[in-house]
């Protein structure tokens, strides 16, 4: 044992008899002063201070705030970190007038209340959304200062809603209907196409976020809930879903959303979110480390299954080992992943490359770029690298 | 006969559909209906009534759009609408409505929908109608003289039509 940790080893334990003995101890002073009473809904200790942060903006039409990855722990992103992205800013919906209408290519057109909604059967889902547009600077080089600002715009929570299957057999889809125009009732009333094989899959109407009502920035009262796809088309303030015979083409999936190749072309409807991963501790932005043990914490994640297996880089990726996988492991899902690590005041190249189950491996920079350039802006998802100095300072490079 | 035979099967699906459901759900009323099926498709069978030429759109820019677009839609400082064309394939490509978008009823869709930014929805119809009309004229996708209508707009080819692939993913990186 390290002569440091026995050192605190020995205190704690000191501290422990102290403690049993009712008498103050070094480490944490024994109250003396009654403290606060309880209370009806409960904030975090006043010492902790991780915030989203917010993306520049002249204007409100750029709205985004990062999760910050760097702090967070375990899988689930507490609601109140989840990144945002709004295209008019979040509206203030009263749940007792909203309203969810599905027409179009049905039988028999409906409208839900919130009421309605919450008597269909309920369906839990804990999985990520991220933002197509997560990582989009490092498409011209290591852009972001740490981890939040490169990784942040994925979080992860546990669902509450209805399956959208569910709603549509109330209206009875026709033959001709092949895609669902989603639009929410936000001021941009933003609008997606989704296709109908995925809202017959696993297509949520969600609303709850980890316990409770959604936030009012994660689309209170009704988002939809599209696992594993771009976090746009999950529309927040969800209030129409149209059955239509081909996508709507909003600017969201024209002008937006779309990925402009080297030849000038440009793919549509790049739904889905290739597998990912990232070292979210040592990273950039923190306290500079100190020599001796430190583990190497990330998170991993796949829009098409679970994560299998995430390798460790510490010299650039000459050479991966294998990380441990920390359960649950769940399809679509944020998966923490760590490695025991000596820093020993070498200069180090950290590096994470995940596989999901479907076999697919996290691309490289070079093998990304190689085949799409570096203008088409959404669904960068190569293998991140941190740079240790010798002063155990870190760097993206 | 046939057609009689028909009718009985599709009867027999709807009710079974229904007895399978859970009942739940209120029949809209049809003036809701007709307000909310807003949304343009590229076909523009959605597209309300009115026109607007491109003389009164030039008007309303100045006056509604210029200020975060800039003055002739190329300045920014946010998303340019205009030029650009040719330039997909190059190392600093320019997304306007004129070089980037495939359907011309979005531009009226989006307008209608989301635009001005601070005052979503205020334009009238005959007002988006002008503003499209503008943006196309100046991007060289209709004449000067334009009026733009119903059957004008979704008549309308846009130059980058066919500048759209499928997601090859996951067969492709």
């Amino acid at each position: 044992m390290h002569s440091k940790q026995r050192r605190r080893f020995l205190r704690g334990s000191g501290a422990l008899a102290a403690g049993l003995l009712g008498v103050g101890a070094h480490g944490a002073p024994l109250q003396r002063t009654l403290g606060l009473p309880v209370s009806g809904y409960g904030q975090r200790a006043h010492f902790e201070s991780s915030q989203r942060w917010l993306t520049p903006a002249r204007y409100l039409s750029s709205t985004a705030s990062w999760s910050p990855l760097g702090d967070q722990l375990g899988i689930i992103t507490p609601s109140a970190l989840h990144y945002e992205r709004h295209h008019a800013g979040v509206p203030d919906i009263d749940p007792t007038a909203h309203r969810l209408l599905l027409h179009g290519l049905v039988q028999r057109p409906l409208e839900f209340s919130l009421e309605d909604l919450r008597r269909f059967p309920v369906t839990e889902r804990i999985c990520f959304l991220e933002c197509s547009g997560n990582s989009y600077r490092e498409w011209l080089g290591p852009g972001g200062v740490d981890v939040q600002q490169t990784h942040g715009l994925t979080s992860c929570s546990a669902w509450s809603g209805v399956l959208l299957r569910d709603l549509l057999a109330e209206c009875g889809v026709m033959p001709e209907a092949q895609w669902l125009v989603a639009e929410g009732s936000d001021a941009a009333r933003l609008t997606r196409s989704l296709p109908l094989a995925k809202a017959l899959d696993d297509t949520l109407i969600a609303y709850g976020q980890n316990g409770e009502a959604l936030r009012p920035e994660q689309g209170y009262p009704l988002r939809l809930l599209v696992p594993g796809y771009e976090g746009s088309i999950s529309v927040k303030w969800l209030s129409r879903l149209k059955l239509a015979s081909e996508p709507v083409y909003s600017r969201e999936e024209t002008s937006k959303y779309t990925d402009l190749m080297p030849d000038g072309r440009a793919r549509v409807f790049t739904l889905a979110m290739d597998a990912k991963s990232v070292i979210t501790s040592p990273s950039p932005g923190q306290a500079t480390l100190e020599r001796g043990f430190q583990e190497v914490r990330g998170l991993a994640w796949s829009g098409r299954g679970r994560v299998t297996r995430v390798e460790v880089s510490v010299d650039g990726g000459q050479h991966w080992q294998d990380a441990t996988l920390h359960g649950p492991v769940l399809p679509v899902c944020h998966t923490r992943f760590t490695l025991p690590w000596h820093f020993n005041g070498e200069p180090a190249m950290l590096a994470s490359r995940c596989t999901d189950e479907t076999g697919y491996v996290q691309p490289s920079r070079d093998a990304l770029v190689a085949a799409r350039g570096v203008n088409s802006f959404y669904h960068y998802n190569a293998i991140q690298q941190w740079r240790v100095d010798r002063d155990g300072s870190v760097h993206n490079v | 006969m046939c057609e009689r035979v028909w009718l009985l099967v599709a009867m027999f699906a709807v009710t079974t559909a229904h007895a399978e459901g859970l009942g739940l759900g209120h029949t809209p009323n049809a003036e809701t209906l007709r307000a909310a099926d807003s949304a343009i498709g590229p076909r523009g069978e959605e597209l309300p009534p009115g026109r607007g030429s491109v003389a009164e759109g030039a008007q309303l820019y100045a006056q509604q759009c210029a200020a975060c677009h800039g003055a002739t839609g190329r300045e920014g400082p946010d998303p340019v609408l205009v030029g650009g064309q040719g330039s997909l394939a190059s190392d600093k490509p320019v997304q306007t409505i004129g070089s980037f978008w495939p359907y011309a009823t979005t531009v009226f869709d989006y307008i209608r929908r989301a635009m001005p930014f601070t005052a979503p929805g205020s334009l009238r119809d005959e007002q988006v109608y002008a503003l499209t009309a503008f943006l196309l004229a100046a991007n060289g996708v209709v004449p000067q003289d334009t009026v733009l209508d119903r059957a004008r707009l979704a008549a309308v080819r846009m130059p980058n039509r066919d500048g759209f692939m499928p997601d090859p993913r996951p067969r492709a990186p």
